[in-house]
């Protein structure tokens, strides 16, 4: 499969003042490799603070690298000035869907001209902008679009709003989109449709999606792989389907048993929960980031950082311990 | 023996320039003594308004336009909001309200604030009041020291344990919870619902609990109570709604929406959207969005029929 995009060892550091004089280092990404494949959707799943969304914004130069190289069908644009980004093509192949459909759509505007934005600001022409709303609004079945285009953010449901939302991120024909948490605001019962629509237009247009979420559910419907972060590494990536059924990090098992499902069998059932919160990413703890949550960390996860290794097929983590969790020697949960 | 709460034909109307909405429209149900009951919806179901109508906390342009909430057998809705406030608030029937974690005060202590109640209330002095605050914060997991914490200084998981240890510290019978984890993390989350089903049999609570998530509802509730458009659509034990089959088509269409994590399947959506409450269409509420409605479903709205054990659905499909 050829790769749209790839991460190699990003780091991405931020400064942040602390006391009077001195300063800190956050590191919201510490060495992260990742690549997402035409036609595929990787999911990138963790808890708020787990640098996910920086991964995102990352990844389409949104932020820039600290260290580190982004590949764009192998054009490593970590360093690429902005006009250069414009010029060759790389901002319009490049494309963000946020969270929040409430705030991301400017209330005065209509349909037809938030979505005909980024077409003017890349200098189409009347003609072509007016076709391209009008197959992207199609596209994503706000429909027919002749109705849609004057329509104003408030007549909308949230799950129409985040519609128009992927509408303006594909007229200008994208090859790689990030998803940053698309459903999170939106009822459940319109959930699965936008993840469906997402999916669907994928294939249709054969772009690589990057969907970022806590819901490790939903990852499982719409990603072929899934990259599970806490603080900044990868702690375990892979096929979806292995990482679901055979999880091997601590941290992965532990998250997948926080998930509630509707099932009476549950009910008054204690979860086996991870103890504590995620330590601060301004003094991350040494060695493995989790053996301080870690139910089964040992002496040698405290003083060395473990890398992420290939233990089942097309399946890698980053524990001292993956070996013995496969085996059943030692269990988690 | 009487029920802990009972509700009778509740209807709570908003006041607003497009006139009434109807956000709680003859609504009525029991909860048991020491039950949990699980009232699920989507955003603009009245799910909430539900719950502040309970403890006589409306908003100001929210008017009771009828109906009758008995609490420990006695009417509470006649009575005076002081009365109410003094007889009932906190020591008989407390919330947890929505997004609580966030409005704790910022410049005071979270134990001065645990403790308030007790005080305002006269019912303790000033050291006996800090000694059960400190009682009742160590009973949600905190450390005692965590009285002299700033809600700054706490995580939104650490927050949302003194939000409860708030609601609780005048030791009430009966406990409602609105979306207690909404804005967690899931492995938070997890945390918070193991509290929560601890504090319930320790406390031999009765719950509310108030969500948009089925899989959570199901994760604590004995009963669910679906709510859809300010109405029930379908009432009855988890067993029955959940372990075996929904009987009400939205319920079984929110639960196929769900995406579970171990089983096979790719969710459903539900096409349409919510109600306008200010001009709900005729006939059943749901009717819109329901794959099976037919012409009665249009123009007549269906009772909230039995089918069987206790368990209510509001459909046409069960008959005339």
């Amino acid at each position: 499969m050829r790769e749209v995009i790839r991460l190699e060892s990003v780091k991405k550091y931020y400064e942040v003042r602390s006391g009077l004089l001195g300063s800190k280092t956050l590191k919201a990404l510490d060495g992260v490799t990742l690549s997402v494949g035409m036609r595929e959707t990787v999911s990138v799943v963790g808890e708020s603070g787990c640098g996910k969304s920086t991964l995102g914004r990352v990844s389409i130069r949104l932020l820039d690298v600290t260290s580190g190289r982004v590949l764009f069908k192998g054009v490593d644009i970590s360093k690429m000035k902005e006009e250069e980004l414009r010029e060759q093509s790389f901002r319009k192949k490049m494309q963000i869907i946020f969270q929040d459909p409430y705030s991301s759509l400017n209330p005065f505007m209509r349909l037809g001209e938030i979505v005909a934005e980024p077409l003017e600001i890349h200098g189409y022409g009347k003609e072509e902008i007016r076709e391209s709303v009008s197959r992207a609004l199609e596209d994503v079945k706000l429909v027919p679009p002749e109705e849609f285009v004057n329509r104003y953010p408030h007549e909308l449901s949230g799950g129409q709003r985040q519609r128009v939302n992927i509408a303006r991120a594909l007229v200008l024909g994208p090859e790689y989109i990030v998803a940053d948490e698309p459903v999170s605001m939106i009822d459940a019962s319109s959930r699965a449709e936008i993840l469906l629509l997402l999916k669907s237009i994928r294939d249709q247009r054969g772009m690589g999606v990057l969907y970022i979420t806590h819901d490790i559910a939903t990852a499982r419907y719409v990603s072929e792989r899934i990259a599970v972060m806490y603080l900044g590494e990868i702690a375990e990536t892979g096929l979806t389907t292995s990482v679901l059924k055979t999880p091997i990090h601590p941290y992965t098992i532990l998250l997948l048993n926080s998930v509630p499902e509707p099932d009476p069998n549950n009910r008054r059932r204690r979860r086996l929960v991870i103890k504590g919160e995620p330590p601060s990413p301004l003094n991350p703890p040494s060695g493995c980031k989790f053996h301080t949550r870690c139910p089964i960390a040992m002496e040698r996860c405290r003083a060395e950082r473990p890398v992420l290794r290939e233990y089942l097929p097309g399946h890698f983590a980053a524990c001292h311990r993956a070996e013995e969790i496969i085996s059943g020697a030692v269990s988690v949960a | 023996m009487s029920m802990a709460l009972s509700v009778e034909g509740l209807k709570v109307y908003y006041n607003t320039e497009k006139g009434a909405v109807r956000a709680v429209d003859d609504v009525s149900f029991d909860l048991a003594r020491g039950e949990s009951l699980a009232v699920v919806g989507e955003s603009g179901s009245g799910k909430s308004t539900l719950g502040l109508s309970l403890i006589r906390a409306l908003p100001k342009n929210a008017t009771v336009v009828s109906g009758r909430v008995f609490i420990d057998g006695e009417e509470t809705l006649s009575l005076s909001l002081q009365d109410f406030r003094r007889r009932y608030s906190w020591k008989v029937i407390s919330m947890v309200f929505q997004g609580a974690m966030n409005s704790l005060n910022p410049v005071l202590k979270v134990g001065d604030q645990v403790a308030e109640p007790l005080i305002y209330s006269g019912s303790a002095d000033k050291d006996e009041a800090r000694r059960r605050a400190m009682d009742i914060i160590e009973m949600v997991g905190l450390p005692r020291e965590f009285y002299h914490r700033y809600p700054h200084e706490l995580s939104g998981g650490m927050r949302q344990r003194v939000a409860i240890a708030m609601s609780l510290v005048m030791n009430p019978k009966i406990l409602i919870l609105d979306e207690p984890t909404s804005a967690l993390d899931v492995t938070i989350q997890a945390q918070i619902m193991n509290l929560v089903k601890d504090l319930m049999e320790r406390l031999g609570l009765s719950v509310i609990f108030i969500t948009h998530d089925l899989a959570l509802a199901s994760d604590i509730a004995d009963r669910i109570m679906v709510m859809y458009g300010g109405q029930i659509m379908e009432l009855g034990s988890i067993e029955r709604v959940i372990g075996e089959a929904p009987k009400h088509p939205y319920t079984e269409k929110l639960l196929a929406s769900i995406p579970r994590l171990r089983s096979e399947g790719i969710p459903e959506f539900i096409p349409g959207r919510p109600p306008d409450l200010s001009s709900p269409p005729p006939g059943c509420r749901f009717h819109p969005r329901c794959p099976y409605a037919f012409d009665k479903c249009k123009s007549e709205e269906p009772p909230l029929f039995n089918v069987g054990g206790g368990h209510l659905s509001k459909c046409w499909l069960h008959g005339e």
